[in-house]
């Protein structure tokens, strides 16, 4: 394939070589200038020396042509692309105009634009809403819902994540001692890292951060799926056949989730302690000291608290990944959205609830 | 007229399932070829292989003189492909979907690509949609825009599969036309992925038929002289309609 050039004999302009989508684009500007310049009434363009003519260079030729806003006549045209040239000419399309490119613009940021804030709450409230309905109409809709789906549910969400939620605990009760045993060697405090680590991992971190776990893993998959099916549009099947998605899709995904976490926080909570127990065992504490120690700091009252709590968040984080699928827009964009916006609100509710326990904790003396 | 494709004694098995063996065609330059049988014969799994998405098992196949196992790449600058689906990028207008290919592989001006793009999508009868998004278009319009996606870099080669699937009969017709308009100003060679009888009356020069029982391909020739003199009872049944 001959590279493309084009040269000037008078008022001829003379192209030479293949005028091919490859070839064109170092001659493109240089020849609508030259047409631009041209001062015959007809601009002459000489394509004897050009074997092959494809679409880009009939739209050059063609493009020339406008630009000189005159007639065009094409010397030595035996080429292949001369009739691809006489079709396109029937078909050339009339350039964008500002405007058009304005309006197409605004339509497609009509079409990208995120709800407001306002739209927002009232798709949530309404979402929150139509789940509690679901929920109380459920003792009429049990057909609804199909036991090997809420179990291979409740194993996604559960068994898949036991691996990891352990090794997060066991870590971070690691963590947890060895940053504290340091500071407190020095006031011979470091048996009470025991308490600490305990009762932060039964009241505070290990609802915490399971539930993380949780919108991180479980409700980004249940937004990707729900938001799957609504871009396939199962959804729309669904409702069409006059079953609602709520009770077929989230409220067997808020049950497995909501059943699923106490086992979870358990295996966190158990994992940090022994993870904790390593590290004062390494300090020189027999095991009996620091089991003691723990059953003496933490009560029944705070892991029940703190399974209670996880069953709340559990709750809220199932809830919002299945609102973000389920008002997912069109689009494999939309799938990552709903994905994205159901990691964001999760982990958000569920730092927003904890702050919420705390008060009411406190108000209640608990 | 010169050989652009070979296929040579291909065959595809998944597991111990063999989906097909001893495919041998040729497909000539300006012709447009068309891959037939009934569901799940293999068609869109040979078509797969052409265009260098799947090894073949066994055999060797060839586009343009360059083979798809070995140089791929060289393949691909050789062939431009229409999905079933169309397979549009949605975040894309038309227009974009177009221009992709052109602002990858050619050092044209933005304002040249959007030229190019414009005549294509011009060609293919979609002037006034170049803006909008694949969400926001017909089947049939999608069908046509992959088409002009396909074409971005005036390809020799276009593969289509099942270009009428789904279309009603009017819309159907509508790209046979095209596909034959196309061949003539561009001079392209087209393999086509159908079982649409209409369309392969109306656009194809030579066919090959695979069978999933025969587990290959059964027939190969002009679709007429296949529906007026073939012996093979699924060849009749398939271009008359006959139950088997």
């Amino acid at each position: 394939m001959s590279n493309a050039a084009l040269h000037q004999n008078g008022d001829v302009l003379a192209f030479s070589g293949d005028l091919v989508a490859k070839n064109v684009g170092g001659i493109w500007k240089s020849s609508i200038a030259a047409a631009k310049r041209a001062q015959a009434a007809t601009l002459t363009i000489d394509i004897s020396g050009c074997p092959v003519i494809d679409t880009a260079g009939a739209t050059l030729l063609l493009t020339m042509e406008r630009t000189h806003g005159g007639d065009m006549h094409l010397q030595g045209a035996e080429t292949q692309g001369t009739a691809l040239l006489a079709q396109l000419r029937k078909i050339i399309p009339p350039p964008l105009t500002r405007q058009e490119e304005q309006r197409a613009a605004r339509e497609a940021a009509r079409e990208a634009r995120a709800p407001t804030a306002l739209e927002n709450l009232k798709i949530r409230i309404a979402f929150f809403g139509e789940t509690i309905v679901a929920l109380l109409a459920l003792p009429a809709k049990l057909r609804y819902l199909r036991g090997s789906n809420f179990a291979h549910i409740a194993d996604n969400a559960g068994l898949k994540a036991l691996p990891l939620v352990v090794m997060l605990g066991f870590l971070i009760g690691m963590i947890l001692a060895f940053q504290s045993a340091i500071p407190m060697q020095q006031f011979g405090a470091d048996l009470y890292v025991a308490d600490l680590v305990a009762l932060s991992l039964f009241r505070e971190l290990g609802p915490l951060l399971v539930s993380v776990i949780l919108a991180g893993r479980t409700g980004s998959a249940f937004a990707a799926e729900l938001g799957t099916m609504q871009v396939n549009e199962e959804i729309a099947a669904l409702t069409t056949m006059g079953i609602d998605p709520e009770t077929m899709l989230v409220l067997p995904r808020v049950a497995a989730a909501v059943l699923v976490m106490p086992a979870l926080v358990v295996a966190m909570d158990v994992s940090g302690l022994i993870g904790m127990g390593v590290v004062l065992m390494v300090f020189g504490f027999p095991a009996s000291a620091i089991i003691g120690q723990i059953t003496f700091a933490a009560g029944p009252s705070d892991f029940l608290l703190g399974l209670f709590k996880a069953m709340v968040f559990a709750a809220a984080v199932a809830m919002i990944g299945c609102r973000s699928g389920l008002t997912a827009g069109n689009g494999p964009r939309a799938v990552g959205e709903a994905a994205t916006s159901a990691v964001v609100g999760g982990i958000v509710a569920t730092v927003l609830l904890d702050g919420l326990f705390a008060v009411l904790f406190y108000r209640l003396g608990l | 007229m010169a050989c652009i494709i070979q296929v040579d004694d291909v065959a595809q098995q998944f597991g111990d399932r063999v989906i097909f063996k001893n495919v041998s065609f040729t497909v000539d330059e300006r012709e447009i070829f068309v891959i037939l049988g009934g569901s799940g014969c293999g068609k869109s799994t040979l078509l797969k292989q052409m265009i260098g998405l799947l090894p073949p098992k066994a055999g060797r196949i060839s586009v343009c003189g360059h083979d798809v196992t070995t140089e791929t790449e060289a393949v691909r600058r050789n062939i431009g492909v229409m999905f079933q689906s169309g397979a549009l990028f949605g975040s894309m207008n038309l227009l974009d979907n177009v221009t992709l290919a052109m602002a990858v592989f050619t050092d044209l001006p933005a304002a040249a690509r959007n030229e190019i793009a414009r005549m294509k999508l011009a060609m293919v009868g979609l002037t006034d949609a170049a803006l909008r998004l694949p969400a926001e278009i017909s089947g049939g319009m999608a069908k046509r825009a992959a088409i002009a996606r396909a074409l971005a870099l005036d390809p020799p080669v276009l593969f289509l599969d099942e270009p009428s699937a789904g279309l009603d009969p009017i819309t159907s017709a509508g790209l046979d036309e095209l596909i034959l308009e196309l061949r003539e100003t561009l001079g392209a060679t087209f393999v086509v992925v159908t079982h649409e009888l209409q369309s392969i009356l109306a656009i194809s020069d030579r066919c090959v038929m695979l069978d999933r029982e025969a587990q290959g391909m059964i027939a190969m020739g002009k679709p007429k002289d296949l529906q007026a003199h073939s012996d093979i009872q699924m060849v009749r049944a398939f271009f008359n309609r006959e139950s088997v």
